[in-house]
């Protein structure tokens, strides 16, 4: 699996009115890997997803899968949005099984994979709850469970835990860890918390606004055995503080 | 309470009946005090009486049936054209644009004054009514249900076309279920208007039906045979509105 992002722009409106949002973003990803776009908000980190997810069209540029470039959307990119997404007439098993419902999966082999990706996220005693009845924690467990049931080659997270309280955002974050070590699922974050993105992500791209453009490219190498442990650990902190101040001056530099 | 902070009652399902039982109390007294001449205010036991005696000559059915069949026939028609245009309209912004000016104009114009346009072109019959109650409520039922398709949250849209879905299907697995509640109360608010505008219908032209009764009352002077048709279409109309809302409670659990 490879995605590439290269050279891409986009503008929204006509004419005049047109406004730049994303200015010649290039990056890729590989199988396996987990990387993360950061910036403050309004930088274009969810127009880049959704130009890989195919709900919108580069202005310029291409956005290619393994090869080929993405006319649009499809199950071979599953999506995790913010919040609102879960379907609240489906129970969390019914969500679950939606999208391989709606690719024409045998019946009992859906029935197998639901049961399979609840336990995966843990929630194999809620399946039968509604989403309302379900924490935030929990429906954003569903939703990624969702996506991982449709078989993506890529998962994008559109800032996945941005509604969360702090400890549940914190717990939700290690759970994404585990999961993503355990299951080898190639992963894209979005976030515009800095410390989300060092904690979970191999590479972390960071954004500036106006128009959105990756400023700076961070590998971040750190020792993720123990993630509780590294939130507190001096390399991490070090880094941490050191982006922190980038992205202050971009931000004083774009306002 | 919306709007303050008073403790719940014990018991709020008590107060809808408080309300009726005060104002039959407040009627009774009334009439028995003998301050309004009965003509105007039948008493309780007169109107009873009259029930007792429209029902023993079967006009009570008769005429209820005769209503509810033409607020049926104009309504059905009414929700299912409305249901896949209004659908059309609100996925569709061509087809929205085209049609919004138009049925928004339409709206405005008071079913009732289609009458006399109904009764030249189709006479006196049953479908003058029925297209009457299908024209007051079929702008109406299309535009709240064009308004709840608009409506869908995007991100559910968006999150089925990433699970692999197209077309048809999310129309009939997104789309459907998650306006359902939305087009039910909407056919349940405008089911009274269908249900006034059967009486406006039967009061201008009509052989039988409970408005047609109420309009021959009023020829002799039967304020009782009046109060008798008001009640019964208060009782239909607020079972059909109970019936809606048990249909809507039963099917969709999830928007309660
Ligand atoms: N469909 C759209 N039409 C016009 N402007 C848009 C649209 N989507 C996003 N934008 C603009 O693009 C900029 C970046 O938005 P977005 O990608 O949502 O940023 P982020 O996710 O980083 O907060 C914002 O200024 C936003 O107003
Ligand atoms: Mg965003």
């Amino acid at each position: 699996m490879h995605l590439s992002v290269h050279g891409v722009s986009k503008s929204f409106g006509e004419g005049r009115q047109a406004k730049l949002v994303l200015d010649d973003i290039s990056f890729s990803i590989k199988s396996g890997e987990f990387v993360a776009l950061v910036g403050s908000s309004g930088s274009g980190k969810s127009t880049v997803m959704r130009l890989i997810a195919g709900l919108e069209r580069p202005s310029a540029g291409v956005i290619a899968l393994d090869g080929q470039s993405v006319r649009g959307p499809g199950s071979d990119r599953g999506m995790v949005f913010q919040k609102y997404s879960l379907y609240p007439w489906m129970t969390a098993a019914q969500n679950v099984a939606f999208g391989m419902s709606l690719q024409g999966l045998p019946r009992p082999l859906v029935r197998e994979r639901t049961a399979y990706f609840l336990e995966v996220v843990g929630l194999q005693d809620a399946a039968r709850r509604l989403p309302k009845e379900l924490s935030g924690g929990m429906q954003q467990r569903v939703a990624i469970a969702r996506a991982l049931a449709a078989d993506p080659k890529v998962v994008l997270l559109d800032e996945p835990f941005g509604a969360l309280d702090l400890q549940i955002r914190e717990s939700m974050q290690e759970f994404l860890y585990q999961l993503w070590q355990r299951s080898g699922l190639t992963a894209l974050l979005i976030t515009h918390d800095l410390e989300e993105a060092l904690l979970l992500a191999q590479r972390v791209h960071i954004m500036a606004p106006r128009p959105g453009r990756i400023v700076r490219t961070v590998e971040a190498d750190l020792d993720r055995s123990n993630l509780p442990h590294l939130r507190m650990s001096a390399p991490f902190l070090e880094l941490r503080e050191e982006l922190v101040t980038t992205l202050r001056n971009l931000d004083a530099a774009a306002s | 309470m919306r709007f303050s902070e008073r403790p719940a009652l014990r018991s709020p399902w008590l107060l809808g009946p408080l309300g009726i039982a005060a104002v039959l109390l407040a009627w009774s007294l009334i009439s028995l005090s003998g301050a309004v001449d009965p003509l105007f205010l039948p008493s309780p036991p007169a109107v009873w009486q009259a029930v007792v005696e429209q029902f023993q000559e079967g006009i009570l059915v008769a005429d209820a049936i005769a209503s509810i069949r033409r607020v049926f026939l104009g309504f059905a028609l009414s929700a299912a054209l409305a249901l896949p245009l209004g659908i059309a309209m609100g996925s569709n912004p061509l087809i929205c644009r085209l049609l919004e000016p138009l049925l928004g104009l339409i709206r405005y114009m008071p079913a009732p004054a289609f009458i006399p346009l109904l009764i030249i072109y189709f006479g006196l019959g049953e479908l003058p009514k029925v297209l009457l109650i299908f024209i007051g409520t079929f702008f109406f039922n299309t535009l709240m249900i064009m308004d709840a398709v608009k409506f869908v949250p995007q991100e559910l849209l968006e999150t089925a076309l990433t699970l692999g879905g197209r077309g048809l299907p999310i129309l009939t697995r997104v789309v459907a279920p998650y306006i359902a509640p939305q087009v039910i109360d909407a056919y349940r608010i405008n089911m009274a208007s269908a249900w006034n505008l059967v009486i406006v219908a039967e009061l201008v032209a009509a052989n039988e039906g409970l408005g047609k009764r109420i309009s021959l009352a009023q020829r002799f002077l039967r304020t009782d045979e009046i109060f008798v048709g008001l009640i019964v279409i208060g009782l239909i109309g607020l079972l059909i509105d109970l019936g809606f809302r048990a249909v809507l409670r039963r099917s969709c659990r999830w928007a309660s």
